[in-house]
């Protein structure tokens, strides 16, 4: 894995950009904008139980009641009136045979490696495409185990796990948590529901790939995981878009649930393309000696507000954090993330690294909360900036809040400029300019890249060498 | 002396209004040993990186010509390829890309060939026994928490594998205990021995030169070579310093 770590091959620039034109018409797409008609039109295509129903007008009721937020990138260039809440092909059944789904939805993610990555790797796979999931699978071996991964509507329909969906369902990101929260809750579609039941564990990863391909749509899928006492899980989501002149808005919502003594890995890979708004809500709660790992690599999008959050709930919970993210030419790049210190001898470590190129913004925000009841807890924050160039920008925003004597914190951040006699030094040993530089700022993002799967790695290692090379013009 | 691998000609280079090379003249011949001598800021290290095109130094005037092609305004990276080689003084720390990425990368930029790791490992086992060099060591980060010595081995490992016509060593034995010192020059032995390659030795001491046949040698004070020789003039540098030839400068000034 060493080896090819840094290894960086030449890719495809084209390879998240292509559309699938033929596509497009094939679709059935919901009216633009948000109506009380529009949302109960969504329950209907879903045929929602009634608790969703009314969750999703109550929703609806309380976005309307929220301003956006004001103290971030703007997103004036967000227009809910122009956005399609709800997009799905014409041929929308959910897929467990891969031959099965319709041809040009399979080009496109053939295109993009999966389900090839299954075959080679992973335990499970989901795929969603605009509104709907088109492919779900997991390896029986994993599913004997008892371990659900299926799409949270089909979940939700199942008398076996309506009640624990009801139970789990927006309470970690209730929809008055923000404004594009409460838009989550009234139109959220499509996702994944995983169930890691009482000490097992999953050794190979499970994994859920979203693609939005519609023009001016909107996704909104909801990702909730229970793993239980005891249990291990290691789940990767990977984003892409192609790129149109109108905006398309992300809102999607992760809730993740982590009993005691267990651990949840999540890994990102998100390549959003840079019309995107992405505006993101993560959380975990992890009980007594539960253990959340956050892996997340930030490269697409135009506006992001991404700030994953870890509610250390039980004596002993520990909440890791490691993260990249590339803004470049025309991105606003605003993410972090928020820990919250609610039990005694609780743990969070953050390891962030902000990159910046052309007229890109990188602001990293944390947020360490240490409750008074939390004696005995440690946090230490690092985070690291790199500008590439004299245009780029980056800022650092840390908050702590502590409200006990008994903890142990420690912040520590370090803005830079890539040094020339970095630069010099390679150029020295043959390799050209861009190759310098993305060698060194593939090097810079190693604290993500050595916790990723092989693929994974290599997958972020072209996403920075096609940034890097587009710096070069 | 034939001079035709390297040829610098009346160069002048410096940075913004402050000349620091005043007309440098110099010529190494193919598989030749020279040393070049000089006080603190002479502009041996400058003389060396603006042979290697550093950005940071502006040629106002004169030639470098390499195998007698002009390279005077290559960038670092085709220089490089031309078959040069700098040792730097203080090898540059990259976290996150280890020894063994690096020289991969390395040579596969130099010679335009993809290199398998197994094919690297095997072009890089005799090296690394003829410099002591545990394989452990190939998984760090570049430079980074390396002792002097350390840094400086793992210099010369990519001379021995990138295998240039010349290599610039830019005091490549500062800071260095004996050991170390024997270990490097053994390195330097071996290239010699394996592809022939010519060197431009900077130093202030001979502990490294006990090991090298040297050619000629070179004596520069602010910006100029004042004085060339052979090996002898190393012996006279290091028992009479640079006093005469600093007196000489400033004679030349008044």
């Amino acid at each position: 894995m060493a080896q090819e770590k840094a290894k960086i091959a030449d890719i495809d620039r084209t390879l998240y950009d292509f559309r699938n034109e033929e596509n497009e018409s094939n679709t059935y797409r919901l009216d633009e904008g948000l109506t009380p008609q529009i949302v109960e039109q969504i329950s209907k295509e879903k045929n929602d139980p009634d608790w969703m129903r009314e969750f999703r007008q109550k929703s609806l009721k309380i976005y309307n009641e929220i301003d956006v937020p004001n103290w971030g990138p703007s997103i004036d260039g967000l227009d809910i009136e122009h956005i399609a809440t709800y997009v799905k092909p014409k041929d929308n059944k959910m897929h467990a045979d891969w031959d099965d789904v319709p041809e040009e939805i399979k080009d496109t993610f053939d295109r993009l490696g999966i389900p090839e990555a299954e075959r080679e790797s992973l335990a499970g796979v989901g795929a969603q495409y605009d509104s709907e999931l088109v492919y779900h699978n997991v390896q029986k071996g994993v599913a004997d185990l008892g371990v659900v991964y299926s799409d949270l509507e089909s979940a939700m329909h199942k008398e076996e796990y309506s009640d624990m969906i009801k139970e789990h369902f927006m309470k970690l990101v209730p929809p008055t948590d923000h404004k594009f929260a409460a838009l989550h809750g009234a139109v959220w579609s499509g996702g994944s529901f995983v169930y890691v039941p009482k000490g097992v564990s999953v050794t190979i990863p499970l994994q859920s790939y979203f693609r939005l391909n519609a023009p001016g749509a909107g996704q909104f899928e909801h990702t909730l995981i229970i793993v239980e006492e005891g249990a291990y899980l290691h789940f990767i989501e990977g984003c892409s878009a192609p790129k149109y002149n109108v905006a398309n808005l992300h809102a999607g919502c992760v809730e993740l649930y982590v009993g005691k003594n267990a651990t949840l890995r999540y890994s990102t890979i998100e390549n959003w393309s840079k019309n995107m708004y992405n505006l993101n809500t993560k959380r975990a709660i992890c009980e007594e000696g539960g253990k959340i790992e956050w892996i997340s690599g930030s490269f697409g999008s135009h506006i992001s507000y991404l700030y994953p959050m870890s509610i250390l709930n039980g004596d002993g919970a520990r909440s890791e954090f490691t993260s990249v993210t590339f803004a470049g030419n025309g991105q606003n790049l605003d993410t972090g993330c928020k820990v919250v210190h609610n039990a005694p001898r609780t743990t969070s470590y953050i390891n962030t690294r902000s990159i910046s190129k052309g007229n890109g913004i990188s602001t990293f925000r944390s947020a360490v909360v240490v409750n008074s009841n939390a004696k005995g807890s440690k946090s230490a924050v690092s985070c690291q900036s790199l500008m590439l160039d004299k245009e780029s920008r980056s800022d650092t925003i840390p908050a702590m809040d502590i409200r006990t004597d008994d903890a142990d914190i420690g912040h520590e951040a370090k803005i830079g400029r890539i040094s020339d006699e970095a630069v010099f030094y390679l150029m020295s040993r043959g390799m050209s300019e861009e190759e310098a530089k993305a060698l060194i700022v593939s090097g810079f993002a190693d604290n993500v890249g050595k916790e990723l799967p092989l693929e994974y790695a290599v997958e972020m290692n072209n996403l920075i060498r096609v940034e890097m090379v587009g710096a070069m013009g | 002396m034939t001079g035709n691998l390297l040829k610098v000609e009346g160069l002048h280079a410096g940075v913004e209004n402050k000349e620091i090379l005043r007309g440098v003249d110099l010529n190494i011949g193919a598989g030749e040993v020279h040393v070049l001598m000089g006080p603190n800021g002479s502009g041996k290290s400058t003389l060396a990186t603006t042979i290697m095109g550093d950005p940071r130094f502006e040629i106002t005037s004169g030639k470098i010509y390499f195998e007698g092609e002009d390279i005077t305004s290559l960038s670092t990276d085709k220089i490089a390829k031309k078959g040069l080689f700098y040792s730097f003084q203080n090898p540059i720390e990259v976290p996150g890309v280890t020894l063994r990425n690096f020289i991969r990368g390395t040579m596969e930029a130099v010679t335009g060939k993809r290199v398998t790791p197994f094919k690297l490992m095997k072009m890089l086992k005799e090296p690394m026994e003829v410099l002591g060099i545990d394989e452990a060591y190939l998984d760090r980060d570049l430079n980074v928490g390396f002792s002097g010595g350390e840094k400086k081995k793992a210099e010369i490992l990519q001379l021995l594998m990138l295998e240039p016509k010349l290599a610039i060593l830019d005091e490549t034995d500062s800071g260095l205990d004996v050991d170390a010192v024997q270990v490097v020059s053994k390195g330097i032995r071996e290239y010699r021995n394996k592809v022939n390659g010519a060197i431009i030795v900077i130093t202030h001491n001979t502990k490294i030169l006990s090991a090298l046949e040297v050619d000629a040698a070179h004596v520069i004070v602010d910006g100029n070579i004042v004085d060339n020789g052979d090996a002898s003039l190393v012996e006279k540098v290091n028992s009479q310093g640079f006093e005469t030839y600093l007196n000489m400068e400033k004679g030349k000034d008044l």
